[in-house]
């Protein structure tokens, strides 16, 4: 509860720091928010848009958030994205079979792939105590190399030489029903496996022996240990699943969004995860709303900039802020008790309200 | 060989400088006892600071190498100043490092952009960058003199006085091993009666002010332009800060690696030598051996040892 207040409260935050950079620049904040939400809102072409952007968001948000309960922080999700979603893009221009196989393979390829590159820090880690903020900063650029020089080499498009060969109508994840039923829009196949990584996700998380044990090595590993869990196991275990659901995310995004996988750019949407999972804490619905929200700022953005002078980066603007107030929320958390207090102390007498002021500082 | 390595030396020695500089910030920051991975989004806001700065100052002074040192000067403030999120959020607020950090990055990377449109049109900045020049006498030196002294940048000298001095503060005076104390045992330092904070403080605030600095000194000698990023310049630095293992001479040692790896890489193809080498290998290299690097000094890191710990005074 007191979570999702302070989520709103930085996205409140967010939105007026927005607001108050629009008006420096010499725009006006009303028009600048009604074209945005406009945007993303204003017909079912455009909402489904929106839930297409943020469907890569909620794979990587909840990737971030898997590792997050475990204690750790993966970075890596940019990189995890790219390398999954490059070995899906590999196995749709590679193989010629049925849709629904062809399909299947893909997202498994894609699960593996980020998997692996989510594996070799949660090796590092649990085996020589490596920390993962910068070994999986390192395997970001490791995959953003190696994709580089794999797709000109071995999936050269027709006519750029910076991304891939168009991949096949078996090979992705659009389907004529979505896209007749959201007016043209590119919303996907991705955003049913994001709805069932979030009810996977929360089931492990909150129903599973190994989401409790996950959960423990996050809260102290040192008692997890002595409790008998396998902590380095669960590192390991926690960071390939991590891995694989950004794996996912890079399905979602280059099959399903896109329909071929461009070089020389390390997708944001792995460092948005961070911000979702953040604004989200950690948990399988708040992933999901932070995702889609996000998704609505980043797909009305273009209509803004459109009609305004407003520049687009508003809407990664106004993110990295919330996500400076997610961040800082001991001084939201601060507030909300402040006028909490304030308020019990007009309505108590004064003994009681000594009490109940002792019981908010525990 | 010989000529090889003479010809990618200057360019070795111009990508080493920005990655040294914020590095060597970093280290203060990290010293002290404050984490700060948001050097990426720093730099950029030097670069920008910079850019835009110099943009303006060559209208104003056309031809003169004096807009570009008041760039330099005030990206270094900007990048302070900037800093000062982080080091709030981190101290005063408690706020968990590496989230704070990751936001800093992600602001700089979308302000300065959204900025940098409103105000020239586009997301880019172009500038005219500094002149090199040969060392007098210096440069005639066999060896050494082709290596070190010709085709060198002002911000070159700059960085390594920048360098020495660091090194002398932090080993030979008072501030630095109070500094110290605050990365390795807060509480004994607080004891001793130094302000923990204020000396974390000033550690991120170096980081800032260094950081900023440094992408200001990568556009105005390799970039030429803004575009909103440092091409990941930032985290490298935090590699080489790991890498050199949290000592001068160390990040020194790093980033010069980082730098003759990184050319090698880029200038690989029309080098015959290099070119049988297929340039996955030499670009993924440097990442790697950063990687097997930690592994090696995973039993013996020398990391601070209070380093990403909020300091609370009444928790021993």
């Amino acid at each position: 509860m007191r979570n999702g207040i302070i989520s709103l409260l930085a996205v409140l935050f967010g939105l007026i720091a927005g607001a108050i950079l629009m008006a420096v620049t010499g725009n006006n904040p009303v028009e600048g928010y009604k074209y945005l939400f406009e945007g993303g809102l204003k017909n079912l072409s455009r909402i489904g848009n929106t839930l297409a952007t943020a469907t890569p968001l909620i794979f990587t948000g909840l990737s971030v958030a898997f590792a997050f309960r475990t204690g750790l922080f993966n970075i890596g999700a940019a990189g995890q994205m790219l390398f999954g979603g490059f070995c899906a893009v590999a196995v749709g221009l590679t193989f010629d079979m049925s849709r629904p196989l062809l399909l299947v393979m893909m997202v498994v390829a894609g699960f593996i792939g980020g998997a692996l590159w989510a594996f070799i820090p949660g090796l590092l880690k649990a085996k020589f105590n490596v920390h993962e903020v910068v070994s999986t900063i390192m395997m970001n650029w490791i995959a953003y190399w190696t994709v580089y020089y794999a797709v000109p080499a071995y999936f050269k498009g027709e006519f750029l030489e910076t991304e891939s060969k168009k991949l096949p109508e078996a090979a992705s994840l659009r389907t004529p029903i979505l896209t007749e039923m959201f007016d043209g829009s590119y919303i996907n196949l991705g955003l049913f496996i994001a709805a069932i990584a979030v009810i996977i996700f929360s089931f492990i998380i909150n129903k599973t022996t190994l989401g409790f044990e996950l959960k423990a090595v996050g809260f102290n590993r040192d008692s997890a240990e002595y409790a008998g869990i396998a902590v380095n196991r669960s590192i390991v275990t926690s960071m390939v699943i991590a891995g694989g659901l950004a794996g996912l995310g890079g399905v979602a995004f280059y099959a399903g969004n896109a329909t071929s996988i461009q070089i020389g750019i390390l997708p944001t949407q792995g460092f948005d995860g961070i911000a979702v999972a953040l604004l989200g804490a950690n948990t399988g619905i708040g992933v999901l709303l932070a995702a889609i929200f996000f998704g609505l700022l980043y797909s009305g953005r273009g209509f803004m900039n459109a009609m305004t002078e407003i520049p687009p980066e508003i809407a990664d603007s106004i993110i990295a802020i919330i996500i400076y107030f997610a961040a800082t929320s001991i001084l939201i958390d601060r507030m909300i008790r402040y006028f909490i207090n304030k308020k019990k102390n007009k309505k108590q007498p004064a003994i009681v309200q000594t009490t109940t002021e002792k019981k908010e500082e525990v | 060989m010989w000529t090889v390595i003479q010809q990618i030396a200057p360019y070795a020695i111009i990508f080493t400088i920005p990655l040294l500089i914020t590095a060597l910030g970093a280290l203060f920051s990290e010293r002290s006892g404050v984490v700060n991975i948001g050097l990426e989004g720093l730099m950029v806001i030097g670069a920008f600071t910079g850019a835009l700065v110099i943009l303006n100052m060559q209208e104003m002074m056309p031809g003169q190498q004096k807009a570009i040192w008041i760039g330099l000067a005030l990206a270094t403030v900007m990048g302070l100043l900037f800093s000062l999120l982080h080091a709030f959020a981190s101290i005063n607020l408690h706020a968990n490092q590496i989230i704070s950090g990751t936001a800093i990055n992600m602001i700089a990377a979308a302000i300065t952009v959204f900025l940098a449109r409103n105000i020239t049109g586009s997301g880019n900045i172009q500038i005219s960058t500094l002149k090199p020049f040969n060392v007098p006498f210096l440069s005639d030196i066999p060896v050494i003199g082709s290596l070190l002294f010709t085709r060198t940048y002002a911000t070159t000298w700059l960085v390594l006085a920048i360098l020495l001095v660091s090194a002398f503060m932090l080993y030979k005076t008072p501030f630095g091993l109070r500094l110290r104390s605050c990365g390795e045992h807060p509480h004994a330092a607080e004891a001793a009666g130094i302000s923990v904070s204020k000396m974390r403080y000033i550690g991120v605030m170096i980081s800032g002010a260094f950081s900023g600095l440094g992408g200001a000194v990568f556009i105005v000698t390799t970039g030429g332009e803004f575009n909103g990023t440092v091409a990941g310049l930032g985290f490298l630095a935090l590699a080489s800060l790991i890498f050199g293992q949290w000592k001068p001479l160390g990040i020194l040692a790093a980033t010069l690696f980082f730098g003759f790896a990184t050319t090698v890489a880029n200038v690989s193809q029309v080098i015959p030598s290099l070119a049988v080498i297929p340039p996955v290998f030499l670009k993924v290299f440097p990442y790697v051996v950063t990687l097997i690097a930690l592994i090696v000094f995973s039993k013996s890191s020398q990391a601070p040892k209070a380093v990403g710990e909020p300091f609370d005074s009444g928790k021993r």
